[in-house]
């Protein structure tokens, strides 16, 4: 199953086809890699298509190796990191990860405050409601040139809090990988379909906490 | 390919290189002069010729305002951000510049942009490189700080090819100082370049891993360097002299040349030394005269030496390292040798630095070494691969004057991302994208990078059509974009605005200026160099007729070399090296058995075939190694 960046019997490097990047790779579309390998074989692309390697090439070449090379990387970065990993398969199931979150921030946008306007994971809604009373607070605090020691300390508390959830959400967004895979190879499409709004769910209360953690740094801050 | 000579440039802040693979290991090519390091400074002397380097020192001192240094900080920027620089080094720009257009500063009565001073700097380079190898030079791989952007690496490049090189590959300064570290080596680890030069700092974090040379992150400051720690020591000495002396002289350009010239030798000084003296002549018969201990040195250069943690802490951060997992530090530029620095190194990545490659040369080894890979490599480099990254994120302002950072810093290059557009109007044919390069949120914090009009977009209602706009970032770290409409599959037009550069018409018209004298000027070398063997083997032939040899020869051989000394000696009169130099080769022919005779019988066997001018004539002005050049006199 190997991506055609070269051709099999000349063994010149084609233009780049509209694989997706598992393909790419040669790789089926599980979110289980192993880094070693994924490495290793980045590393033998990379010496084959890099545009250095091309440089007394024909013009043609050069560009199809700069097409092949700018994708390979691209993939890679995408492939070696777990998080992007995921939502670019997401993607490619046709979740719109990324629109999602920019309708939020354009409807943020709107607002008075500017803030996204994401929807509020249902669990934390009472913690982020007094989140944003404190961090309000906070910012008031500063404009009068006051300081509260006390509140400072309360935020700094909830940030932790924020962060540890944060890592735990990543945890059980690994434990789904498996389930995720598992439905691939018996073809269970009911089953990826389940696993797939669930990772969804975590993605997007992931992401929901790291803004929410950015924004209590921000203030935080000076 | 293979027949043509390649070369690695360090076009540096300070002093230049030019360097190429000789079988296993990279060689720095000397001037004229035999030196290394060529100053990148450019002068106009009293008959306004462009004189570049060392020679170009002494107009520093005697007519400041025809000459320059320190271009380098000059190029890629546009007026607005170039206030730190006007008020610290004596650039002058030229008077009529409309704000948009490029930089154009002044060396007497005539102006230049920045890459047209830098092209004269790599013309004097090429030059060197082609006596060097006999040959025409017209390709190369040229350095830059990692940290430069957009703007920065196209003026570079433009240099390039001002001076009449094909600019092959730009490559950042700490990779090619790693590529010449590895190459020394050969080891699997992870290297950190810590290169501070003149005018700029990177600090770089790579892994190295059987041959590949990847970048993890890189960092840096590119208005940060030697330069600016020699400033604050000529504001001391200024301060010095009006409190002493009650004079000012800070308007006068010769005087302020002087103190700079008096504080680097100083601060070059109390590397190897504890105390040093300032000494300066000033008008009317005073003088400044102070002595500096190192201590105080280190205290004054204390805030600008510091400056260079933050990018160091932020670099491990990016790169997910701390600095224990840090195997080997590489120091890179001059600024490096100054003891405070390599304490500040040691402190930071909790090891001695790495000192043994020339930190003044380094970058230019690596530049040849990859110029090497890139020409097919050799049996040295066969394997080496360089893996860069592109050292700032790359943004599109959007609704809000928010920068959408589409590639983002320490991208693995070549990189890319796409993005769809539509217009806002019905039948609108053009749609407006600026592009940025930075790391803050808003779009007014980051640099423009260029402006783009998409145009050609085929007129349809709002909200239609789907343009897909695709950027690209090179191996050279440089910014390409394509754009297609979707539906109709119709390729945009793309012009772009660069916001600080030379569009590629200016640079055209820049090329044909100086090629033309390229070319004569190299016709001229070529003539002068093949005059001087002239006169070598002329003084020879005399050594030849005065010995005991010249005896041994018959009337009609004497007679033939007589007949060939003529026709040299016409042939040196004429403007064509070729003539001359089938003329030497006909004398050369015509007295071998002379040079012959004129050994020992015993040598002579050894020596068979060879010419007048490589037979060892016992004492005299020696010959030249038959392959060596000539000697410019």
């Amino acid at each position: 199953m190997r991506a055609a960046q070269f051709c099999t019997s000349c063994g010149k490097v084609q233009p780049p086809a509209p694989v997706d990047y598992f393909s790419f790779f040669a790789l089926p579309r599980k979110l289980n890699i192993d880094a070693a390998d994924l490495e290793r074989e980045f590393y033998v692309l990379s010496r084959k298509l890099h545009p250095d390697v091309y440089a007394g090439h024909d013009p043609q070449e050069q560009e199809w190796s700069l097409q092949q090379s700018s994708r390979l990387n691209d993939a890679y970065r995408t492939l070696k990191d777990p998080i992007r990993r995921t939502e670019y398969l997401m993607k490619l199931e046709g979740v719109d990860l990324e629109g999602q979150s920019k309708a939020s921030t354009e409807a943020g946008r709107g607002s008075k405050t500017g803030e996204k306007k994401q929807i509020v994971p249902p669990d934390l809604l009472e913690e982020v409601f007094e989140l944003n009373m404190q961090l309000e607070e906070l910012r008031a605090n500063k404009k009068l040139g006051e300081e509260d020691p006390a509140l400072i300390a309360e935020l700094q508390q909830h940030k932790t809090v924020l962060e540890a959830k944060f890592r735990s959400l990543f945890d059980e967004l690994q434990g789904h990988w498996n389930a995720w895979d598992a439905a691939a190879d018996s073809g269970n499409r009911a089953e990826s379909r389940r696993v797939r709004d669930q990772m969804v769910d975590l993605l997007n209360r992931r992401s929901y906490i790291r803004n929410l953690v950015r924004d209590v740094n921000e203030v935080l801050q000076d | 390919m293979t027949s043509d000579h390649i070369v690695g440039i360090d076009l540096g802040t300070t002093n230049s290189l030019v360097a190429f693979m000789q079988g296993d290991s990279p060689v720095v090519i000397p001037g004229e002069d035999g030196v290394n390091l060529l100053p990148s400074v450019v002068a106009l002397d009293e008959a306004d010729k462009i004189i570049v380097g060392n020679a170009a020192r002494k107009y520093l001192i005697e007519t400041p305002e025809r000459s320059v240094y320190s271009i380098k900080r000059l190029m890629g920027r546009g007026v607005e951000d170039i206030h730190d620089e006007l008020s610290l080094f004596p650039f002058r720009l030229a008077e009529d510049l409309a704000p948009g257009e490029v930089l154009r500063i002044k060396l007497g009565d005539k102006s230049f942009t920045p890459p047209e001073i830098s092209a004269y700097i790599l013309r004097q380079l090429k030059r060197n490189a082609e006596r060097f190898f006999g040959a025409p030079v017209t390709k190369a791989v040229i350095t830059v700080p990692a940290y430069f952007n957009d703007a920065q690496r196209q003026a570079t490049k433009d240099a390039g090819r001002i001076a009449g090189l094909e600019v092959l590959r730009l490559v950042n300064e700490p990779t090619a100082a790693s590529l010449a570290y590895g190459l020394d080596r050969k080891q699997n680890g992870i290297v950190a370049v810590y290169d501070f030069g003149g005018g700029t700092f990177d600090i770089s974090i790579l892994r190295l891993h059987d041959g590949i040379f990847e970048v993890i992150a890189t960092n840096g400051d590119t208005h940060l360097g030697g330069d600016d720690i020699d400033n604050l020591m000529i504001r001391i000495a200024l301060d010095d002299i009006r409190g002493d002396l009650g004079m000012d002289v800070s308007r006068n350009g010769e005087v302020v040349a002087a103190i700079r010239k008096a504080v680097i030798e100083a601060k070059i000084a109390l590397s190897a030394q504890e105390s040093t003296k300032l000494d300066v002549e000033l008008p009317a018969g005073k003088r400044y005269q102070r002595d500096v201990s190192r201590e105080q040195f280190e205290q004054l250069a204390a805030p600008v030496i510091d400056r260079t943690v933050a990018p160091c802490k932020q670099a491990l951060k990016d790169a997910a390292l701390q600095s224990e997992q840090i195997d080997e530090v590489v120091l890179v530029g001059g600024s490096t040798r100054i003891p405070k620095v390599r304490a500040l190194v040691e402190q930071l990545f909790q090891r001695k630095p790495h000192t043994d490659l020339n930190p003044d040369e380094v970058v230019a080894l690596g530049a040849a070494v990859q110029a090497n890979i890139l020409s097919g490599g050799s049996e040295a480099t066969e394997n080496m691969l360089l893996l860069d990254v592109t050292p700032l994120s790359l943004g599109i302002e959007v609704a809000g004057g928010v920068a959408d950072k589409i590639i983002l810093r320490n991208s693995t290059i070549p990189a890319s991302a796409t993005q769809h557009y539509t217009t806002q109007v019905d039948g609108q044919t053009s749609v407006a994208i600026h592009v940025l390069q930075g790391e803050r949120e808003l779009a007014k914090d980051c640099r423009s990078l260029a402006r783009f009009d998409l145009k050609g977009v085929p007129p349809m209602s709002a909200g239609m059509p789907r343009i897909e706009v695709k950027f690209l970032i090179d191996a050279n770290g440089i910014l390409h974009v394509s754009a297609r409409e979707q539906r109709s599959g119709k390729e945009a037009e793309i012009e772009v605005q660069p916001s600080y550069g030379l569009t590629d018409d200016q640079v055209e018209s820049m090329i044909l200026e100086s090629f033309d004298q390229a070319e004569e000027d190299f016709r001229q070398r070529q003539i002068i160099e093949a005059r001087n063997e002239v006169q070598t083997i002329l003084a020879a032939l005399e050594k030849g007729k005065k010995s005991p040899a010249w005896g041994q020869l018959t009337t009609d051989e004497k007679q033939r070399i007589a007949k060939l000394e003529r026709a040299l000696r016409d042939a040196e009169q004429a403007e064509d090296h070729q003539e001359i130099r089938k003329a030497i080769d006909a004398l050369n022919q015509g007295t071998m058995r002379l040079a012959e005779l004129m050994m020992d019988s015993a040598v002579t066997t050894a020596l068979k075939g060879k010419n007048m001018d490589e037979a060892d004539l016992g004492e005299g002005p020696s010959a030249p190694h038959p392959v060596g050049k000539a000697e410019f006199k």
